[in-house]
């Protein structure tokens, strides 16, 4: 069979600093037009900060298969998807589509709040890429995919944030386009709609569509999915069925490990004045562990090396969940460093989190050490450790005695009053 | 950075490379895309506008629809402000400093002007905007950037219509009687609406590079309103600098827009031409440079 997408040598190059991350005014262009001499050698520097988000991938995807696109944050996925959707233009390469592609690479886009939800599903329908005729006669459909039959010529202002998303959701799972690109669109709405958009998918997905599916989701992946693709800094790691890539992603160190160490100095992330060593989970007895009961205290540690005298260093992590979701970041305040530089030497922070605090599931940590005055970011390890919290089925967690799912990013035990009112 | 082009071919074009036809051609309704760095010349992708154009009537109906909703006085804004800067007009320029307007009532006159101008302006100052105010359409999804600025422009025009109804009233209170030449209007408003659409989609890619524009669009239309015949007319110069504001391309539409309102005099063909070959080469150099400036769009918005 002739594959329906066909990737190239594709690549995707970005510049780094602030000469690509803000918008240039006109005054700086035109005072960079009389300074050229100097600014000819600054272009040079700044020419040297490109990195490339995508680079030399090759693959092909044949009519109606459903392939999983998984690997860490910042490994490429959301470019790889934007390149396809031609949302953005690769550098080098080339993509040969065979059919009409469609895109969720988020829901809603393009509705506006002032408009019903009828015309929202029109004006998004066309956005999309459906003709007017078209998205009249699955108009129906649409709307009792979304259950929001009542409230169709209300402005979707007045929406719940869960009708706002079925909506949207609703109207491009039934855009139906030969190649569809999913993005993370699975993180949201509530656990019923979530299974009703994974059904539609797979159901789609059979009825001869392909799909690409780009998920931090791996129950998912390995559901959905035949055949993954793993991706790791722009290249294709891995490509081979889902359950062999999502196995291997989960046990090589990209997916759950609980310590990294950087033995090799050279390749540790880090910069002239900092560098990391090593970051460990251990819970209250000081184990490294990567399964953590929900009930209790546990800390995760930070070793890194201060190369240059002089500086304020703060450690800090980002705490996400599963979905990309990020729970919460956390920086040392510990008061003897926190305005006070670091001399030259080796230092360990360790940062203690709660029990009874995050949700079960799995926490992916990311971690920095950064400068705060003026903000520079020494390193920043994406997706450094990672582990599992397990709640407990004693009774006596949040969950009490209840036994099933339970969504939310936190799980915090609280104190409730009830009083009863007298006879 | 490189370039790159999003060309749609016929799939006949991709199948020469597979004469033997072992593999299934896909069916002849199938569009076969290619994504790939480009060259540096740019075609402007007719066809794919074409493809996309009932968006274009949704985003403009979006505009439409979207404008007034929650004002108290809804469309009537689209009347009041022409209206409102008529009477101004007519207290400080026609009264107090008594300009000229070549016989014809100073309201009618002003008005007149005022409706062209308040269209292009509008129409220049929203397209100009629109681009960096659809940031969140533009990073997410693939459309032909261009029906963005055009459907700004042109949800422009059913206010301008709204705003004629009372060019049509004053004229009547005033008893100026329409001529056929009134017909005019028609390919004069289209004039305008090419003329605001090259300068509109021009500045809407140039804010997304530079948010200077933002800043500077109201600024460039206060200069170019003094510099056309709004409040004054051509003949208010003296003969020999005529020709500077004739450079101006909406000199040429406004004059002549006059002369189809009050058929005072016949019209004024050679302005009219200089304006349209200018209207015609803004918007075409604008439309190449906005292709050029369009790769860009989604990394930098």
């Amino acid at each position: 069979m002739a594959p329906i997408i066909k990737v190239q040598g594709l690549g995707k190059q970005y510049r780094l600093g602030s000469d690509a991350s803000a918008y240039s005014t006109l005054r700086e262009a035109l005072v960079n037009r009389i300074r050229s001499p100097i600014n000819a050698l600054r272009r040079e520097q700044a020419a040297d900060k490109k990195i490339w988000a995508l680079h030399d991938v090759n693959f092909e995807v044949n009519a109606g298969e459903v392939v999983g696109i998984i690997g860490r944050n910042g490994a490429g996925k959301s470019t790889l998807l934007k390149i396809l959707s031609r949302v953005t233009e690769p550098t080098t390469g080339r993509v040969e589509l065979h059919g009409r592609v469609g895109s969720l690479l988020e829901v809603g886009t393009g509705f506006h709040p002032e408009l019903s939800g009828r015309e929202n599903i029109y004006l998004n329908g066309a956005v999309l890429g459906m003709q007017r005729a078209e998205i009249t006669r699955k108009f129906d459909d649409i709307v009792a995919f979304a259950e929001v039959e009542q409230f169709i010529d209300t402005p979707v202002k007045r929406y719940s944030s869960g009708m706002y998303v079925r909506l949207a959701f609703a109207v491009a799972a039934y855009l139906e386009p030969e190649i569809l690109l999913v993005d993370e669109v699975l993180a949201v709405g509530d656990a019923s709609f979530q299974r009703k958009c994974l059904d539609r998918m797979k159901d789609v997905g059979q009825r001869g569509r392909t799909v690409l599916f780009v998920s931090h989701n791996m129950p998912a992946v390995t559901r959905l999915c035949e055949r993954t693709i793993l991706l790791d800094e722009g290249t294709v790691l891995q490509d081979d069925l889902s359950h062999k890539v999502v196995g291997s992603y989960l046990k090589s160190g990209l997916g759950t490990m609980a310590a990294r160490e950087w033995s090799d100095p050279a390749k540790a992330p880090g910069n002239e004045i900092a560098r990391l060593r090593a970051i460990r989970v251990r819970n209250g007895e000081g184990q490294v562990t990567d399964a953590i009961d929900i009930r209790r205290d546990f800390g995760v540690e930070i070793e890194f090396e201060v190369l240059k005298p002089g500086h304020v260093l703060v450690p800090n992590f980002h705490f996400s969940n599963e979905e990309g979701v990020i729970v919460f970041v956390s920086s040392d305040q510990d008061p003897k460093w926190i305005r006070t530089p670091r001399p030259v030497g080796q230092f360990t922070s360790t940062a203690w989190i709660p029990g009874n605090f995050l949700a079960e599931g799995t926490i992916v940590v990311s971690a920095a050490v950064s400068t705060m005055d003026p903000v520079t970011i020494h390193f920043f390890e994406r997706d450094a450790v990672a582990f599992q919290v397990i709640d407990s089925m004693d009774g006596d967690s949040a969950r009490g005695d209840y036994a099933g799912p339970i969504p939310g990013v936190v799980r915090p035990v609280l104190r409730w009053t009830d009083i009863e009112a007298s006879r | 950075m490189t370039s790159e082009t999003f060309s749609t071919t016929v799939p006949a074009e991709t199948n020469q490379n597979d004469p033997g036809g072992n593999e299934p051609v896909p069916s002849p309704d199938v569009p076969v895309v290619i994504i790939e760095a480009s060259k540096s010349w740019v075609s402007l992708g007719v066809k794919d506008l074409w493809a996309y154009r009932e968006l274009l009537y949704f985003l403009t109906w979006r505009d439409v629809k979207v404008r007034y909703k929650q004002t108290l006085l809804g469309a009537t804004w689209a009347i009041l402000q022409p209206l409102m800067t008529m009477l101004i007009f007519t207290l400080l320029f026609g009264r107090l400093a008594g300009i000229s307007s070549e016989g014809i009532p100073y309201p009618i006159f002003a008005y007149g002007g005022l409706l062209i101008w308040t269209f292009f302006s509008n129409s220049v100052t929203n397209s100009g905007n629109s681009l960096v105010g659809s940031a969140h359409l533009i990073t997410k999804i693939y459309f032909p950037r261009m029906i963005v600025p055009a459907g700004a422009v042109a949800a422009g025009v059913v206010d301008l219509v709204l705003a004629f109804s009372i060019q049509i009233a004053l004229m009547i209170y005033y008893g100026v009687r329409p001529t056929w030449a009134l017909l005019m209007v028609v390919p004069l408003v289209l004039l305008t609406t090419l003329l605001a659409l090259g300068v509109g989609m021009w500045l809407s890619a140039l804010n997304v590079k530079y948010r200077d524009v933002r800043y500077a669009i109201p600024f460039l239309m206060q200069l170019w309103m003094f510099a056309s015949p709004i409040i004054y007319p051509v003949s208010l110069l003296p003969e020999k600098w005529r020709w500077v504001l004739v450079l101006n391309p909406l000199t040429g539409i406004i004059t002549n827009f006059r002369i189809a309102l009050f058929a005072n005099q016949s019209f004024n063909w050679k302005s009219l031409g200089i304006s349209a070959a200018i209207t015609a080469f803004v918007l075409v150099y604008s439309s190449y440079s906005f292709r050029r400036m369009e790769r860009h769009f989604a990394d930098i918005v």
